[in-house]
């Protein structure tokens, strides 16, 4: 951010109203819509994962339902096989860290090897379906780790997020979730605006003239991705404890396209518009699902079309630039300051 | 290190692309504080010679010192901590960042967070773009985003700092502002070879001149030396 930069911005404001509203939410309605709204916090998660990877990096993975799934499943394994007062807090770390390695492991072999663009999103949407499939198998009995039965399709059992005995659920749970997916939101906002986010932001322009200002670029590749793989774990172990439960469709095609749809349709280069339009998305996609299931694909579908042809940068995030201009008289410098309106200068010799 | 031992030495170097050698056993010192011009026709190795410097290709074989150290075998981050920098031939500017921004990116592993932005804004202002860092860089003119990519070169405080073809596309008033830039920065220190095709442009700035053909040295020395050498005209002119 440039120095002096002003916080008056529409994305700023948008997510402190979109904060207030989630604090005063639980206080207005009932129970089921509680969980339902925690159960999208969750979700929201793979969307900054996403907004992470794609939006600042540049780097399209169609892996974080992967990940996503991984964290799920070795933090209901981690739980059922751990027992005694605090095991579902340590559960969360060994879900993420698993996650996490993985996404390193994998990112260090494609961008060391040299795979990078479509190859990416070709490898991580193969190491998703590959593990997808080899869930799909796992319903015997002899497809279990410890006490954990993995089920198949049957579903894997996964112990709630708990303090002592007491399963945490309602308002205490969706406030947990609450705190998680703004602290992720707020340690990403940070990050955009250090020198790592500015170097993000330059690799996904140009490698190698990134690597010529003396950034390690393809260490700072498999950094992101592992951070991002870190986030998409989080979200799949708050998903897997807040239904207590998992199955191999968490990680299909559909799963694995859907959070990229979203944040396509939202705004893939801001963390805010990410954020906040999946939760308005999912609530859609809910609200299709039992009104008219047979349109809410082919709905997201034309979206995710339209933001492609006409809004590439997302309507959520165009939405916020158009709002900057007209409230706040932003001197963009993308708008307003293009050719014509530059004065030829002379370099000066001192 | 000694102020007498080169700052860039090329000793032998060769580049092979399958059957084709781009660049032939190549012999190049240069010495802190040089302002070095490097022509020879198109498909000289010119070009292939900054590449190898910087990392972006490995030599097939020879060895390529730098401030003393073998940097062949280093990464292109390493060698630019190490204080090299390039202008690339097509501006390699980030279209989509502000003029600040491109310089910030720049200049981030090389100047201490204090220092940042008084850095940008004075090399901004010696390139000529000064108050227009809130610019969007592809909406500057050609010269304009060459002399962007020079002031983000600099940023890095190179030791030593390769130009290629920087007045490439430049009308005359932006040649001419371009070689008194290069002219200063050499006065303030700053090792410099440059690439160029344009003559006024080298007879202005030149104080030694290295000419290479067919992947060879052909010819080096002064330009007076290097314009009345008929064999250097010869392969301009395709006679040899």
């Amino acid at each position: 951010m440039r120095r002096g930069a002003s916080l008056l911005t529409a994305e700023n404001v948008a997510f402190v109203v979109f904060l207030a509203y989630l604090l005063v939410y639980p206080s207005t309605t009932d129970e089921f819509s509680i969980g339902n709204t925690a159960y999208f916090m969750a979700i929201s998660l793979m969307a900054l994962s996403l907004a992470l990877i794609w939006g600042k990096a540049g780097i399209l993975s169609f892996g974080q339902t992967a990940f996503f799934g991984i964290g799920g499943y070795v933090y209901g394994i981690y739980t059922l096989n751990v027992l005694g007062s605090g095991a579902t807090w340590i559960g969360i770390l060994v879900g993420v860290l698993a996650g996490g390695i993985v996404a390193a492991t994998l990112g260090y072999f494609m961008f060391y090897g040299g795979v990078n663009d479509v190859f990416v999103g070709l490898t991580t949407l193969a190491l998703t379906l590959v593990l997808q499939t080899f869930m799909a198998q796992t319903a015997g009995p002899e497809w279990a780790v410890g006490e954990a039965r993995l089920n198949g399709y049957n579903g894997m059992y996964v112990p709630q997020i708990s303090i002592g005995d007491a399963a945490l659920y309602g308002k205490p749970l969706y406030f947990l979730y609450l705190a998680i997916l703004i602290g992720v939101y707020l340690l990403l906002r940070w990050l955009s605006g250090s020198r790592w986010g500015y170097g993000l932001v330059a690799l996904q322009e140009n490698r190698t003239r990134t690597e010529t200002f003396g950034y390690n670029v393809r260490f700072m590749q498999v950094q992101v991705f592992c951070l991002a793989g870190c986030i998409a774990a989080l979200s799949g172990v708050l998903y897997a404890s807040w239904g207590s439960y998992i199955d191999p469709s968490s990680m299909g095609l559909t799963a694995a396209i859907t959070p990229v749809i979203y944040v396509a349709i939202g705004g893939r280069r801001s963390l805010t518009a990410a954020m906040i339009s999946s939760m308005i998305l999912l609530q859609l996609s809910q609200s299709l699902a039992s009104s008219a299931p047979e349109y809410a694909l082919v709905i997201f579908g034309v979206l995710a079309l339209l933001a492609v042809l006409f809004v590439p940068e997302g309507f959520m995030a165009a939405l916020f630039s158009a709002i900057d201009r007209a409230l706040f008289k932003r001197s963009r410098p993308d708008r307003g300051v293009g050719t014509g309106d530059v004065t030829p200068g002379t370099p000066r010799v001192s | 290190m000694t102020s007498e031992t080169p700052l860039l030495a090329l000793e032998g170097v060769s580049k092979r692309y399958g059957g084709l050698r781009a660049v032939s056993d190549l012999h190049l010192v240069v010495h802190r504080g040089e302002l070095r011009c490097l022509i020879g026709p198109n498909g000289a190795g010119k070009s292939t010679v900054f590449k190898l410097i910087m990392g972006f290709e490995r030599v097939s074989s020879g060895k390529i010192m730098f401030d003393g150290a073998g940097i062949d075998s280093w990464p292109t981050w390493r060698r630019a901590r190490q204080g090299l920098s390039i202008k690339m031939q097509i501006p390699g500017i980030y279209p989509e960042l502000s003029v600040h921004d491109n310089m910030r990116v720049a200049a981030q592993y090389h100047v201490g967070g204090g220092q940042i932005e008084a850095s940008i804004d004075r090399l901004l202002a010696r390139v000529g773009l000064g108050g227009m860092g809130g610019v969007l860089a592809k909406n500057l003119s050609h010269g304009q985003q060459q002399w962007l990519e020079i002031g983000m070169a600099l940023s890095v405080n190179p030791k030593l700092l390769l130009l290629d073809e920087p007045t490439a596309g430049m009308g005359p008033g932006e040649t001419e502002a371009t070689a008194r830039l290069v002219e200063s920065l050499n006065a303030d220190g700053v090792t410099i070879m440059v690439i160029e095709h344009d003559m006024t442009f080298v007879r202005q700035i030149a104080r030694k001149i290295t000419v290479m053909n067919l992947g060879r040295l052909f010819a080096e020395g002064t330009i007076t030396e290097i314009e009345a050498n008929q064999a250097v005209t010869d392969i301009y002119l395709g006679r040899t």
